[in-house]
């Protein structure tokens, strides 16, 4: 078992240039099932994609892969003619909102925005396009979602994965990498890692991810890397006390930045105290998470939480 | 993105927002000829002298060179002395401000040059109120945050009287409603004339702020004038990066004079470099593992020297312009590469900093630590690069030794 993506998510490319491509290649070569991608201008084509298979994925495949993918015009047309149900958007910045709202219109039931760079203004308006509609959001501006040698959805890479029981959640990319590899290491595996990204306007938070875990049975522990700004920790820590019947460790980065270099003056304020690393690692302690005070400690951490 | 005073009340003038009259000046004489023209223009004796700096607090912020003046001087001369009196004494605060560094709670004990003067006109003030519009990142919905407590800082506000400030939140689809502004004119204890001009100066401004992208639209005060009308007495307005692609009458404020030269040049080769005290310069890929390399070093007794990340597909051109950077900062004592390969192979990135110091030179020890795709491969070229580089096992193990080696 897994949360979000598993051997049977079908999976969609929105933004079928450099980035696109290369990532869609390095997820089909890790076993991800990519059925279609959506360009109108290069609608009813195909794009290929061949090379050595990468074994840390999917297991038990041939040695090499060669794929054609079909490219549709719009997201309905893909849904319909290939039944995926996930898409991920690497669609440039300026487009990017707009490729998430079309992905909602067609009820894709999960939608994983790389792209980094988006207006706020845009997902702000995004978001409340997707208010009243049945479908998940998860980033921008984050490294995906993977489910070890089952689905790799963006651009994290994927040989340091394996299969295990702990959920990773962070909305840092490279930091998800470290506490990924601990895991790794110390044998504890992923059962999946969540990238939310790093903007301050996203789809799918800690606490979503937190409830995800911890109805999954195979998830016997989370990994939770947070960073300065906002309250998102907060309200992950407040959750945690309520609810959470496993155990947590996590990571905070920002203990060191300065004041005021980041956050706006008047943006400090909504929080009202609750923006700075010391509060949230405040918050999670006294909701029983076990805080790695360094980045190398996150996998002892995680070690030191399940007891 | 900031820009100062006087351009943020032009572009509320544009929406069609009610503004003092004002000039901005850089000279002593323009300062006393622009106070002459308002003065000529109002029919009001008084005017305000306002450093135009990218920080707040300019009010109870001093000049270094003149501690007896503050940032912002209102010039009363003129009721007794007439437009001549008014204009010796605006040039004479010009010629003092002008040139000289002014220190607030904003800009740290360093100070900043004040290049930039705005004058204008004296406003006969019956009510000062506080007025923003910024995001409330737990809803992604922007809001209206008002106060009757105009003047004071808002943090003040709340910590003290947190009941005095009312939030109004804008649903995107639907913009901020009559209903809404209305609500808060009168929270804010206006009545008449003057609550209806409040409720349209609330539209107007929360419509300017999403046309312009703004992050941060802050008037503190906000005044009601004697005759009920209502005013921006100060602004202050900062745009969201991701956004400025499409405001080029935005980007076209930009001061260079109030940014980090080296912050600049970071930008240009597409880093993002913050500046800070300490003397350990990192270099890092990504942005969370860069904040986290900055923790690391002051867990282990040092203080960091910037924050660098080089993001996932630096070449070779980029790491060099990282290591210029670095090195460029007289404080820094050490460096410290930091890097997790994902998509960027750890042996590019070798090559990158061989090269690099090749070109560059190196005066400070180098401690390097790679993870990740191609790791193997990368500590074999620093370790025939035979230059003097210490190799790291892990991000602590690098920290602890590179504290130690800038001793």
């Amino acid at each position: 078992m897994s949360v979000l993506v598993n051997k049977d998510t079908k999976v969609l490319v929105q933004g079928l240039g450099k980035t696109g491509s290369f990532h869609t290649d390095k997820a089909i070569a890790y076993g991800t099932n990519m059925v279609g991608a959506v360009h109108p201008s290069r609608a009813g084509q195909t794009e290929s994609f061949s090379g050595e298979t990468d074994h840390s994925g999917v297991q038990g495949r041939q040695n090499t892969y060669s794929v054609e993918l079909p490219i549709f015009r719009s997201l309905i047309e893909a849904v319909d003619a290939t039944g995926a149900n996930a898409s991920v958007v690497y669609v440039p910045p300026p487009f990017a909102a707009d490729a998430i709202m079309e992905a909602a219109e067609a009820g894709m039931p999960l939608i994983i925005c790389i792209t980094e760079g988006i207006p706020v203004a845009d997902m702000v308006i995004a978001k409340r396009y997707l208010q009243d509609r049945d479908v998940r959001l998860v980033g921008p501006n984050c490294p995906g979602v993977i489910t070890p040698q089952e689905c790799k959805i963006g651009i994290m890479p994927g040989y340091i994965h394996t299969p295990g029981k702990i959920g990773v959640v962070s909305r840092s990319g490279t930091l998800t990498y470290e506490a990924v590899h601990q895991l790794t290491l110390s044998g504890l595996g992923q059962t999946t890692a969540i990238g939310i990204g790093g903007d301050p306007v996203n789809g799918t938070n800690f606490v979503d991810c937190l409830k995800l875990f911890n109805d999954d049975p195979d998830t016997e522990g989370v990994i939770m890397i947070g960073e300065i700004g906002g309250t998102a920790e907060e309200e992950a820590a407040e959750w945690i006390t309520a609810n959470m019947n496993k155990p947590v460790a996590g990571f905070i980065a920002g203990t060191s930045a300065p004041p005021g270099k980041r956050m706006g003056h008047a943006g400090a304020i909504i929080s009202g105290g609750k923006g700075t690393a010391a509060a949230k690692i405040e918050a999670l302690e006294a909701a029983g998470v076990v805080i790695a005070p360094t980045p190398t400690d996150m996998g002892t951490a995680m070690l030191q939480a399940m007891g | 993105m900031k820009i100062h005073e006087y351009q943020a009340k032009a572009l509320m003038k544009d929406a069609g927002l009610s503004v003092p009259a004002g000039i901005m000046v850089t000279d002593p004489d323009a300062a006393g000829a622009a106070a002459a023209k308002l003065v000529a223009e109002t029919g009001n004796p008084v005017v305000v002298v306002k450093s135009q700096i990218h920080a707040g607090g300019r009010g109870k912020g001093r000049f270094i060179e003149h501690p007896e003046l503050g940032g912002v001087n209102v010039v009363l001369d003129g009721i007794d002395g007439g437009v001549e009196a008014t204009k010796a004494k605006v040039a004479e605060l010009a010629s003092k401000m002008l040139g000289s560094t002014l220190v607030t709670v904003q800009t740290g004990p360093e100070g900043k040059t004040v290049n930039r003067l705005y004058i204008e006109q004296g406003i006969d003030i019956a009510t000062e109120l506080y007025l923003s519009v910024l995001l409330d990142r737990s809803t992604s919905r922007n809001i209206v945050m008002a106060s009757t407590e105009g003047g004071t800082e808002i943090e003040v506000v709340a910590e003290e009287t947190p009941e005095k400030i009312l939030k109004e939140e804008i649903d995107p689809a639907f913009g901020l409603r009559d209903f809404q502004a209305a609500r808060v004119a009168a929270g804010l204890g206006l009545e008449g004339p003057a609550a209806r001009n409040a409720a349209v100066f609330l539209k107007t401004l929360t419509k300017a702020a999403v046309d312009l992208d703004t992050d941060l639209v802050e008037i503190n005060p906000l005044v009601v004038t004697t005759d009920g009308r209502v005013m921006a007495l100060d602004g202050k307005m900062s745009f969201e990066a991701n956004a400025l692609f499409r405001h080029p009458e935005i980007v076209a404020l930009r001061d260079p004079s109030e940014e980090d030269a080296a912050e600049a040049q970071a930008k240009e080769y597409g880093l993002s470099f913050i500046k800070l005290d300490g003397s350990i310069g990192c270099m890092v890929n990504g942005a969370g593992l860069a904040m986290a390399t900055m923790d690391i070093i002051k867990y282990v007794g040092g203080e960091p020297a910037n924050f660098l990340d080089v993001g996932g597909g630096a070449e070779k051109e980029q790491i060099a312009a990282a290591f210029k950077i670095i090195t460029a900062d007289p404080n820094v004592k050490g460096i410290f590469v930091n890097i997790f390969g994902g998509i960027m192979r750890c042996d590019t990135i070798a090559e990158g900093i061989v090269a690099a110091v090749h070109e560059v030179g190196l005066d400070v020890p180098l401690v390097v630590r790679l993870e990740g795709t191609n790791v193997e491969l990368g500590k074999q070229i620093i370790n025939e690069s035979e230059l003097n580089v210490v190799s790291a096992e892990d991000m602590k193990d690098g920290a602890v030794k590179i504290v130690e080696l800038a001793k």
